[in-house]
């Protein structure tokens, strides 16, 4: 079973509940709460080597275990569902056509952590996703998987969801729960982490759907059967990849994790559309430096794109041709990143627009070499803020600057950029 | 003010909730559905509810990208600027709606049937380029079928792909 999260799927329809169990779905539950203690559950799922998988790709079984088992108290599990970063949709992907395996990966959570309520956090514009998730969780409850003594255990669990109004830092977890108890969305400082300290004060773990989704299949088959899913050692599991830009056919696709760049796009996307030829991707999402050519064969994983200098985050492939600006699609991400700040922290709120206003003098010809050097110094400034926007944000600068140096070059010199007719 | 009926369905949604506050999105966006936009009688209203103060509210409905504190018209069309849809023409469609519609983007049309704003990533990016009219996401939206596609939501049926 080479794809566990992805082989539900029906397809042009939702699965359906009698469908997901036909297939063994919430058979982890029931296996689960009948032969495995909590602290045995969670550590299956931290042998099995998953690591996060929205962006920062912490190792999940380790973040469950950082709420301490003796603390009193209510204690909470948030589904980060707000997925916003510019060229990620695996989330909405698979919740459109399978919410339950999600709706199983929280429950098996929950028992792991000692768990009553968990949320699920819903970005706006995912309200279909919303709805199969509503309906997902009353047919489990129907069935007997939530609500009080689930399987005649001592073990109850039920999930509520909570929607948001649209704002890309409610996807940073300490905003997050700043937004779902009703408050302004700024970040909070750490510490104290949320393990300890988080939703209403209480101890909490909050973690992407793709992570939770993936709970399931580990615990019906185990942590060896999830590392050996991977193609290069040191790795585990599968990874959905969305690949959009100058592909001909982009696509949201479930590979092993250490697949190489270059195969995901011949692969499974058809390779570059017509006229295109491959210059440069942003690997996982808009705050990951660009790879180029150079990397057509990296293995895409955690540890292998972090060694070429840029980071897997969210497997959000981006494309770009040899038509692309660079100078152009760094400013684009930037203005992003700029107008999402939320404005807590003056490195972010003042140096973000201030990069934008630097990539656009450059872009429009009325760039000098003494922009770059600021730029590059911005790099530094930027690295200390109150949360990791202002950080993400330089990602693309630092590609740029350490790729595309002649572009930037040619820009200045020409007085003009050279990819406008 | 709204409606009875509204007022105690949004009473029995702030009642379920583990406190109050967290319903607060909810119950803004319930009563911007009720007067077309988040008024200044809204927000008093939402604190009433909730038992926030106005500034509590403002400081939520003054953060959000879909909870409007000014008029907007009759249908609010979203068009992604984000990468992925930059990288497939997004600004020639985004201009080419604005041009079609008459207005520059951010404005409203005089008629009021229509408001044009950009917006940060969809999440749907493998159909890009990607926009919303009301609360549905279309995909591989082009100069030439957006307005099928806007006129078909407004119908009340059509599709969500070009």
């Amino acid at each position: 079973m080479a794809n566990p999260l992805l082989r539900h799927n029906r397809p042009g329809r939702v699965v359906t509940f009698e469908e997901y169990r036909s297939g063994g779905g919430f058979n982890a539950v029931v296996n689960g709460l009948r032969e495995m203690t909590p602290d045995q559950l969670q550590q299956v799922v931290i042998d099995s080597g998953l690591r996060g998988r929205g962006g920062a790709g912490f190792p999940t079984g380790r973040k469950w275990s950082f709420v301490p088992r003796d603390l009193p108290g209510e204690r909470w599990l948030i589904c980060n569902c707000d997925e916003m970063e510019p060229g990620t949709c695996k989330d909405r992907f698979l919740l459109e056509s399978n919410p339950y395996s999600l709706v199983e990966g929280i429950i098996l959570a929950c028992y792991a952590i000692g768990v009553r309520h968990a949320f699920i956090f819903i970005r706006r514009g995912y309200e279909q996703a919303a709805d199969n998730l509503r309906r997902a969780v009353d047919e489990a409850k129907a069935a007997g998987f939530l609500g009080e003594k689930i399987l005649n255990s001592g073990f109850s669990c039920d999930i509520e969801l909570h929607l948001s109004a649209g704002r890309y830092i409610c996807g940073e977890e300490t905003a997050l729960m700043n937004a779902l108890e009703g408050r302004r969305a700024n970040p909070r400082a750490k510490p104290p982490f949320p393990a300890v300290k988080g939703l209403w004060g209480g101890p909490t773990v909050v973690n992407n759907v793709e992570s939770l989704a993936n709970i399931p299949d580990i615990i019906l088959n185990g942590a060896d059967w999830f590392k050996s899913l991977a193609r290069i050692p040191g790795a585990a599991g599968t990874k959905l990849f969305c690949v959009s830009g100058h592909v001909s056919q982009p696509a949201c696709v479930e590979l092993p994790l250490g697949v190489p760049l270059g195969e995901v796009i011949e692969g499974s996307c058809g390779g570059m559309r017509p006229g295109s030829r491959f210059k440069s991707c942003l690997p996982g999402g808009a705050s990951t430096p660009y790879l180029t050519a150079e990397h057509w064969e990296l293995p895409l994983d955690f540890d292998t794109v972090a060694a070429a200098g840029s980071r897997l985050g969210t497997g959000g492939i981006v494309v770009f041709d040899q038509n692309t600006c660079m100078v152009a699609a760094t400013l684009n991400l930037v203005r992003f990143y700029a107008r999402e700040s939320c404005g807590w922290c003056t490195p972010c709120r003042e140096g973000l627009p201030y990069v934008v206003h630097l990539l656009e003098k450059i872009e429009s010809g009325d760039g000098s070499n003494e922009h770059i050097a600021v730029l590059r110094e911005h790099l530094k400034y930027l690295n200390y803020a109150f949360c990791a926007l202002a950080p993400g944000a330089m990602g693309p600068v630092e590609g740029l600057l350490r790729h595309f140096e002649d572009e930037l070059q040619e820009h200045i010199s020409t007085g003009r950029c050279p990819f406008k007719s | 003010m709204i409606p009875e009926i509204l007022e105690s369905e949004l009473k029995e949604r702030i009642a379920h909730a583990i406190t109050p506050r967290e319903a607060a999105v909810d119950v803004m966006k319930a009563l911007q559905r009720h007067y077309g936009w988040l008024t200044d009688e809204a927000v008093t209203e939402a604190a009433e509810l909730l038992g926030l103060s106005t500034l509590q509210v403002e400081e939520l409905a003054t953060f959000y990208e879909m909870i409007y504190r000014r008029p907007v018209g009759k249908n609010v069309i979203h068009v992604c600027d984000s990468i992925s849809c930059w990288a497939l023409e997004g600004e020639t469609l985004l201009a080419c709606i604005a041009e079609h519609l008459g207005i520059k983007v951010g404005e409203t049309t005089e008629d009021g049937s229509f408001t044009l704003l950009p917006c940060c990533c969809l999440g749907n990016c493998i159909e890009a380029p990607v926009m919303m009219i009301g609360d549905r996401v279309c995909g591989r939206v082009t100069p030439e079928n957006a307005f099928s596609l806007i006129a078909e939501y407004l119908n009340g049926g059509g599709s969500t792909h070009g």
